[in-house]
Order: structure tokens, then sequence, then C-alpha cells
């Protein structure tokens, strides 16, 4: 680093060793990602292009599919099953602001005010994935299966008719309407958004909530402009967590809606498993891919994370 | 908000704060006086943040009354009080800028036009070209000034510092300490600054109060605590302080003492107890307040003073000074600070010398009190 007077000589024997090692030592980061990067390749990339060329093909079951170039299949995809994309959106979103307006008191709680019963509470909040995904979806039709305990109560307590006015429900029954799907995605997707919230808002210092009432901010404010704005970057990873894989989800609407409440993704999987299109099954998860992306995009773009620490 | 009529003194009565089983604080009576430089001066754990916290409203008292002048504000919420603190860790708000968090606490009064107030306090602490930096761009002495400076706009009727400087290196930390002086002495508001370092305490503050265990051992001004400490802790604890156990011969206005065999005067008006003939009382002595002169010498030393014999065991160079420890048959280590006018070579380690000095300077302190109280715990919270 520094001007020496050493002579030049030694310099040319001194090389080698340290030179050797250092070859070997810059390859091995690529050695160590070489694992991820097949596994990318053979589980994303591949599928991705299969998936690709197969959305682009026409043909038939019995005469073969090929590869022709057919773009027209992603319009009359869309124009054919644009009410269950809007739907998707419509219930992954109405799911996403429910998750957020449940998780974030509660995610809330266990940083600021749980104490020692954090960890348990944390534990409370996967729990639930120690079960299946679809034993637990089915245990909600049973939970609002008709004339069951929880839709009785919220009959006599007319919740259903504010439900039904919104459109949300029909008649006395929970199950088979919007509402159920709502329910089932806000359940299963509600711990993806409790646990980013957890974890920004346990990073933030709690000495800057008393500096904000030190400066004559009460409560309120001190979360309005300190506590919240603190927390984004938790709020939009909680917000994507959710409301991407809702987006897809066709479990949901499978178990606990009816053909009224077909999501997106119940279209394609039927398209693939059922009616054998590929083609149009390929085309109509590029376009979901595309308008998500898109959404996402936009959002993160609004709420403007990389401005956060 | 600011009440700069007279009487705007803080007033603590009684106020005391447990925690379980735990005391932090004992029942407190402090009275602050409005424009003064404050000091809560003690070892980590003895109660000084807690009591600053309980003016901040941070903590509520267990038992007592904190008053701001004529206003009771025991039980009201932080951001009801005309008080703001500067945070240990500076408690900036990482998501909004230099300007932002200046102008946090204006805002909240509900203040619309706040940029002129907001650049003369950025002006004021020299940080203009940072104004729309976020605070971990900039450095910890500036961010210390940032803290200070979203404090001070409020024009606050008392400013709390919580160790504010106990981040920055030493240079930075007496370049800063002289700083907040400065500001203090503009601003006129009561500063109360909480802090483990003596020597911070003593360079800033008019008035400076040692805790200890959660009680208040001795409050006056630097100079005052310095010279006449009433306890072993505080003669430790500000400075260093030779404290020999020594029997009473005679009391008065003359004290005459005897330790070892080597006989002591000091006059009564500087003990913080009354000495009795034939009880016990802990002599004490500043180091840079000592004489030394090589045992052959003794000669030349003036009648009346104190002289104590001695052999040097250790010998420091500080530069400004030299340091030596010696032992004595009145205590195995009295520590002698030499300035480094004219040194003497033959002053090394195994050298038999006599110390002396002018027995005005000696105090006198309870001998019941441990002696050792307050040597330890100097360094430690830093």
């Amino acid at each position: 680093m520094t001007a020496t007077a050493a002579p030049p000589a030694p310099a040319p024997e001194a090389e080698p060793p340290v030179h050797k090692p250092s070859v070997r030592k810059r390859l091995v980061p690529y050695w160590l990602l070489l694992p991820g990067i097949l596994w990318l390749l053979v589980f994303f990339v591949l599928p991705m292009a299969y998936q690709a060329s197969t959305s682009v093909q026409t043909g038939s079951l019995e005469e073969g599919f090929q590869v022709t170039w057919h773009f027209q299949t992603y319009w009359d995809a869309f124009t054919e099953y644009y009410p269950q994309f809007l739907r998707s959106l419509l219930y992954a979103g109405t799911a996403t602001v429910l998750c957020l307006l449940l998780g974030y008191p509660l995610a809330y709680l266990i940083a600021f005010r749980a104490g020692r019963w954090r960890n348990l509470l944390l534990i409370l909040v996967i729990a639930p994935f120690f079960t299946s995904f679809l034993i637990r979806t089915l245990a909600w039709k049973t939970i609002l299966a008709d004339s069951g305990p929880v839709v009785e109560a919220l009959n006599t307590l007319h919740v259903l008719d504010v439900t039904s006015w919104l459109g949300m429900t029909e008649g006395e029954r929970v199950l088979a309407t919007p509402l159920a799907v709502v329910c089932g995605l806000t359940y299963n997707f509600l711990p993806f958004m409790i646990l980013p919230l957890y974890t920004s808002l346990e990073r933030i210092d709690t000495r800057l909530h008393e500096a904000a009432g030190d400066l004559y901010a009460t409560p309120a404010t001190t979360f309005r402009k300190v506590t919240f704005p603190l927390s984004m970057p938790g709020v939009v990873s909680g917000t994507l967590l959710t409301f991407i894989p809702a987006s897809g989800d066709y479990v949901n609407a499978e178990l606990l809606g009816s053909t009224d409440t077909r999501m997106i993704g119940n279209v394609i999987q039927s398209q693939y498993l059922r009616i054998l299109d590929y083609p149009t099954a390929a085309a109509l998860s590029f376009i979901l891919m595309a308008i998500v992306l898109i959404m996402v995009t936009i959002y993160i773009r609004r709420a403007g994370t990389e401005d956060l620490v | 908000m600011t009440d700069k009529t007279a009487g705007g003194d803080v007033r603590l009565t009684g106020i005391s704060k447990h925690y379980g089983s735990f005391t932090a604080v004992h029942p407190l009576d402090l009275t602050i006086p409005q424009g003064s430089f404050f000091a809560l001066l003690g070892a980590s754990g003895c109660g000084k943040t807690t009591t600053l916290r309980m003016i901040a409203g941070l903590e509520e008292p267990s038992t007592g009354t904190v008053r701001l002048g004529e206003q009771e504000v025991t039980h009201l919420p932080p951001y009801k009080r005309p008080v703001n603190t500067v945070f240990q860790s500076y408690a900036l708000f990482p998501h909004m800028d230099i300007f932002e968090n200046i102008a946090f606490g204006l805002r909240r009064r509900g203040i619309k036009s706040v940029k002129k107030q907001v650049d003369e306090m950025i002006e004021l602490v020299q940080l203009g070209e940072h104004a729309r930096k976020k605070p971990h761009q900039l450095s910890g002495g500036q961010q210390q000034r940032v803290a200070v400076a979203r404090a001070l706009i409020n024009h606050p009727q008392v400013l709390l510092l919580d160790e504010p400087l106990g981040a920055l290196d030493l240079k930075l930390r007496r370049q800063m300490q002289l700083e907040l002086k400065r500001i203090q002495t503009e601003v006129g508001i009561t500063f109360v600054h909480v802090t483990h370092d003596q020597e911070e305490a003593m360079t800033m503050a008019d008035t400076v109060a040692v805790m200890n265990g959660g009680r208040v051992e001795q409050l006056g001004a630097p100079a005052d605590l310095y010279e006449n400490p009433r306890t072993t802790f505080v003669a430790n604890f500000l400075g260093t302080s030779n404290l020999i156990e020594a029997a009473v011969e005679s009391a008065g206005d003359q004290v005459v003492v005897s330790a070892a065999g080597t006989t002591l005067r000091l006059p009564g008006a500087r003990c913080s107890t009354t000495p009795r003939t034939g009880g016990k009382l802990l002599v004490g002595v500043r180091p840079e307040k000592l004489s030394l002169v090589p045992a052959d010498e003794e000669h030349t030393i003036a009648a009346g003073r104190n002289k104590v014999t001695g052999r040097i065991t250790a010998s420091s160079f500080i530069g400004v000074s030299t340091q030596f420890v010696v032992d004595s048959p009145v205590c195995a280590e009295l520590e002698v600070y030499v300035q480094n006018i004219e040194r003497d070579a033959r002053l090394t380690p195994g050298t038999e010398v006599v110390l002396h000095w002018n027995p005005e300077h000696t105090f006198g302190l309870d001998a019941a009190q441990d002696i050792d109280a307050g040597t330890e715990t100097v360094e430690e919270g830093a």
C-alpha cells in the first residue's frame, strides 16, 4: 500500500503463493451459488420457458400441440375470463386489507407490549402451519356451515343483512358466498402479514416513541408520524406476501365458494386438469403474472420503500 | 409555552421511584434554579437518569411531586410538559431529514411556518449544508447537535440532557461541552445534565448534585464540592483524595490528629462532622496540594506544615505533571501530583521522601464511612 524502499527482487518470489489461492478463492462464491442457480434453472426458468412456448401453441390433445405463435390465445383468454381476473384481484385485495387491519394491531402488541409472552405469541401465530393448508380450509367449511353457531350468531346480530346488502352473502348462508372465500383467504394468509409487520415494528427503537412524546406528539400522532412510517417496509412486504399468493389462490374458492365465486386460479386449474386446453391455461397464467407484476411495481414505487432505512 | 418570569425553578419534592422491591431513587428534594446549568453526577445505576426521566414525564414517580415554576406536572404526560430532552442515543427520527427532525416539535404544536425558525436553529448548531440529509448520513457529533437543536427550538422551560456526550470521542466531547455551555449562556434556558463523567459535570455546570445509591450525596458549586467534600464518596468520586484514618487528639478551631505516630493539623471548620477528642476522623487531602522533597531536605520545609514521611513506590509522567504513589506509615498509597516545572531527578521509585502541605488544605470526614466509597465506579457505564 505504502511506498517502501524494499528491493523489487523478492516480489516475484513472494507473488506465486499469494496469487494461486486468490484465483481459487475468487471462484468459491460461484461454487456456493451453483446449487441455487441449478435449482432456479430447473424449477423456475425451464418451466417458464416451457409455459411460454405452450401459450403460443395450437392444436388438440389428439393431434398434438405445435408452436404456431398464435398470440390470439392471450386476447381470447383475457376477454373470456376477465370477470374472474377482476374477482381475483378484488378478493385478494379485500383479504389483504383485512389481514392488514387484523394483523397490524396484533404485530404491534407482540412487538411492544407482549413482554415475556412475545415468543409464545409468535409461535401461536405460526402454529396453524403445523396443519395442512387443505385441512385448515376444510375446517372453515365446518365453521361456516349453514345453521352452524357462527352463521346463527351473524344472523341474530343482523350482520348477514349488511353483508347481503354489500353483495358478499346471499340469504342466510355464508358458505359458497364471496364472504366465505375472503374469510378463508384472510385466515390462510394472516401469518404472512403478521410476521413481516412484527419484524419491522420490533426493529423500531422505543426511545423514538419517547422522543416523539417529548416533542409534544400525542400517542396517536406518534403512531401516525413515527411508528407507522417506520413500519412501512413491513407493511409493503406483508401486503405483497398476502396479495400475490392470494390473487393466484384457488383452494379457498374451490372449497368455500361456489361457481359464482370462481377466481382465476380455479379457471387455470380447470383449463389444465379438466378441459386440457394447455395454451389457454398457460396464457392465463402469464396474464395473471403480468397484472400482478405491474400492480406490485406501481405499489412499491408509490410506497417509496427505498427511502426507508 | 415559555414562562420566563421569576419562579421558573424546577422543584422536586419527596420524589422517589420503586421498581417492585428495588428503589431506584429514594425520596428526594431538589430545587433547580431557573437559568442554571445543573448537573446530576453519579455512576450508572445511581438513579440520576431516573430522576431526569421523572422531570421529563417519561417515568412516573412512586411518591412526591414535580413542579415547573408554579405548575405542578407530576402526572402530566411528556407531550404536555414544557420540557424537552436530548436523549443519550439522540433518538433522531431515521425516516425524516435533519430539517424535519428539528421542525418536529414546532409542527406538533400546530405552528405552520417553521422554515425561518428551523433555518436559524440549523445555523446555530452549524449544520447549514446538511438540512436535507438523513440522520444516518451524519457523524456522531453532528447527530448530537441535531438532537440539541431539535429540543432547543421549542424554547422549553427546561432542557434535559441524558448523557448527551457519552457516545462521542474525547476530543469531540471537550468541544461539545464548550459548545453546550455557550448555547446555554446564549439562550438562558435551565439545563439539567445527567452524566457519569465528573470532569464534564465540573466543566459545564454551575451546580452539581452528586448521586449515589438513589440519594443525593452532596450538592454545590463544582469548586465547593471538590474542595469541601462531605462524604468519602464525593471525595473519591470527584477527582482523587488521599484519605488517612486518624485519632483526634484535640478538637476546636484547630483540630490535631495523629495517625501512625504522625501528628497532623486541620481547621475545625473544614470537618463535615464534629470531631471529638479521642474519637476517629478521616483526614483528606487532594494529591495536587501535596509537595514532595527527598528525605534529606526535610529541614527546608517551612514550619507549621503537615508532614508525612514515606517512600516512592511508583511514578508516572503525564506531561503537565508527574504522579507519584508514596508508601507511608499513615496510608499505603498516598497519591501526589507534582507540576513539571523543574523536575527533580532524584524522585524515583525507592527514594525516601517527605510529603508536606498546608494544614488549611486538609478536610475532615466522618470516620464511620467506607473509606473506599466511590473509588471503583468512576468509569462504569461509559
